[in-house]
């Protein structure tokens, strides 16, 4: 019995309903929120360091044995993931007590925060593909709610579009887990893998059709090209601390199921997969870093850097060697940091200046020099600047690449890299260079109780956190090469969770 | 929403609302082998408790709740997550794995006790407490 497994799911599911117990008290579900959140990433630490020393471990729910129970299993892919969680969710909360209107939390901003973080962790752990489908409706349902806590009209439009094509990719979801259903009879991922790598080869062409509809669905959730409209259209229009935990956990749920099968279920047609991954991997980072360079609004054109940097995780996955797939999931990390810090930024900038609009703003470097500071640690991280996160993460998938002899894919990557950099530097230039404009509008009126050190504390942690995966880079890439390898063996996955002779 | 109060509803519903809560306690306590189970007893218990503010108003049927359901739906959730983890604190046993005991019951004889009746107890708040959240809200705006 492994309580650890289970932990990082009960965690947010129990806190999330004792949150809803006490929705009257305001103070109460914010230290709920903080201590939850806390013991959600001691958790993931506790599960990651297990993981690490003792193999993928599993237990099964109710005690119904694989591959007829529902599985939960970690490797050292979702080990990590769920630390990740923890970490975001974490810098997240504490953001929340000083960035959140009175108005949102009285509305159940705190338990949705949970049920959010309960769906995520699930999707990340689960070893059951119907399973995987219920985490993604939790956290798609509270998702929803969040993004549309306020009722702007902005929110409203934004949330249409997001809910709608959400809706699609689960119907499409449910489609292919159905098929799989009825091709083979088994929902457990490990069995799949089995079942799948035995298949007659007159169901080839089938299971190609399944894969290419949950690479569908999937891609849908992670924003790639062409399905990515959604996630500019609808990221910048809730709270700040909204967006940030979106932009650092949502769509990385996308990419991890990406990863997830395959890497493990769908190994038949390698060929062709991996083609079309590489490829929508690479028009998603041109395609992204170009919306990006087109926009003046602060959050606008972090939204769409994300969609750019989901490019660089899903061409990983394509070039499918271990070194890619580490350099993959070291990009994926330092992605969700720095994303997140530099939306905690933008939310700070718009506390001081009342706008995220990079014409009205300026002035910043002079009015508060250490945000400056730790912005441009976050941004150049992104850009891929030595020695901080980016650096590493970029280098190892770029020697991945140059490995397999991508020549094309590996100059397109690298000059995705400077036109990020193009874009930091107009934020640079714009929000804390320039003189402030004249008739700047007046910042917003702040609520008592929101001290701003609440809004640095996460900011200057998360730095830190980017500078020293750039540091300890070598610890960092040898757990990713781990990882990778284990993603690479899919016999340790499924002799885990099925036994030595499945 | 009692512009005219209907005398043959409110006396009915005063009856009624005692029978209906029972009724669904009966379908709760039943449902494990047997049709019945956590949902569609809350749902039960939430008609006779919309059938009270039919008869008389909300402020009425919040009282004749007499617990916030917004409160009550937390508190469901609390105990069925906790039902969940019975298993693992007393028989070091998977999350959500069943647990059996029996009880002896003057009258009744030999009972049993589950795990997953307390799950379902926790599912019949959160059913009662969504659904009156839905109505009063409802009501309260009409008034």
């Amino acid at each position: 019995m492994r309580p650890e497994i289970a932990l990082p799911i009960l965690i947010p599911l129990f806190f999330g309903a004792l949150s809803l117990a006490v929705w009257r008290s305001r103070l109460a579900q914010r230290w709920l929120a903080v201590i939850g959140t806390g013991a959600l990433l001691a958790s993931g630490i506790w599960l990651l360091f297990a993981t690490l020393n003792q193999g993928p471990l599993v237990t099964t729910l109710g005690d119904w044995q694989a591959p007829f129970g529902i599985v939960l299993v970690s490797d050292l892919l979702g080990a990590i993931m769920v630390l990740l969680a923890g970490l975001m969710a974490f810098s997240a909360a504490v953001y929340s007590l000083a960035a959140m209107g009175e108005g949102h939390e009285r509305f159940g901003y705190y338990p949705l925060l949970h049920m959010l973080l309960a769906g995520v962790c699930g999707a990340f752990l689960t070893g059951d593909i119907f399973n995987l489908f219920v985490w993604f409706e939790v956290l798609l349902i509270a998702s929803f709610a969040l993004l549309i806590l306020g009722g702007e009209r902005a929110q409203m439009e934004g949330a249409i579009k997001y809910v709608t094509i959400n809706l699609i990719s689960s119907a499409v979801l449910l489609t292919a887990i159905g098929l799989v259903y009825g091709l083979v009879g088994s929902l457990n991922m490990a069995d799949l893998a089995v079942k799948f790598a035995d298949a007659d080869a007159e169901h080839t062409g089938l299971i190609t059709v399944i894969a290419m509809l949950f690479m569908i669905s999937f891609g849908i959730k992670a924003a790639a090209f062409p399905l990515f409209f959604w996630l500019p259209a609808s990221y910048h229009t809730p709270p700040v601390a909204v967006s940030a935990l979106f932009a650092g956990l949502l769509t990385k749920v996308g990419v991890y199921a990406l990863y997830r099968f395959f890497t493990l279920i769908f190994t038949q047609d390698a060929e062709l997969i991996q083609t079309i991954l590489i490829w929508g991997g690479t028009i998603t980072m041109v395609v992204g870093v170009l919306g990006a360079a087109a926009h003046f609004e602060f959050r606008r054109i972090l939204a769409f850097h994300s969609v750019s940097q989901i490019g660089y995780m899903i061409l990983a996955l394509g070039l499918m060697s271990p070194l890619a797939i580490a350099g993959g999931l070291i990009y994926t990390f330092h992605h969700s940091v720095v994303k997140t810090n530099l939306f905690f930024v933008s939310g700070v900038s718009y506390r001081l200046r009342g706008t995220h609009e990079l014409k009205e703003l300026g002035g910043l470097y002079r009015a508060a020099p250490w945000l400056s500071l730790l912005f441009l640690i976050s941004a150049l991280s992104l850009a891929g600047i030595p020695p901080l996160s980016g650096f590493f993460a970029k280098f190892v998938l770029v020697r991945g690449a140059l490995d397999l002899q991508f020549w094309v894919v590996t100059g397109i990557a690298l000059a995705v890299g400077l036109l990020t950099l193009f874009s930091m530097t107009k934020i640079w230039a714009e929000a804390f260079w320039k003189a402030a404009p004249e008739n700047a509008p007046t910042p917003p009126p702040v609520e008592p109780g929101q001290p701003l050190y609440l809004m640095y504390l996460p900011i200057i942690g998360l730095a830190a956190i980017a500078v020293l995966m750039g540091i300890f880079g070598e610890a960092v890439f040898e757990l990713a090469m781990l990882a990778a390898e284990q993603l690479e063996d899919s016999r340790i996955y499924i002799e885990a969770v099925l036994g030595e002779n499945p | 929403m009692t512009s005219m109060p209907s005398l043959i509803l409110s006396t009915a519903a005063r009856v009624l609302l005692p029978l209906l809560v029972l009724f669904s306690i009966f379908l709760l306590l039943r449902g494990h082998d047997l049709p019945g189970g956590g949902f569609i007893g809350g749902l039960v218990g939430a008609s006779g408790y919309t059938l009270y503010l039919f008869a008389f108003d909300s402020s009425a049927a919040r009282a004749a709740l007499r617990m916030d359901p917004r409160t009550m739906v937390g508190l469901g959730l609390v105990i069925a997550t906790l039902s969940g983890v019975i298993g693992t604190f007393v028989r070091g046993e998977p999350f959500f794995t069943s647990q059996w005991w029996e009880v002896y019951v003057p009258i009744f004889g030999e009972m049993k006790l589950s795990s997953p009746l307390i799950f379902d107890l926790g599912v019949y708040m959160v059913v009662l407490g969504s659904v009156m959240t839905i109505v009063l809200t409802l009501a309260e705006a009409e008034e």
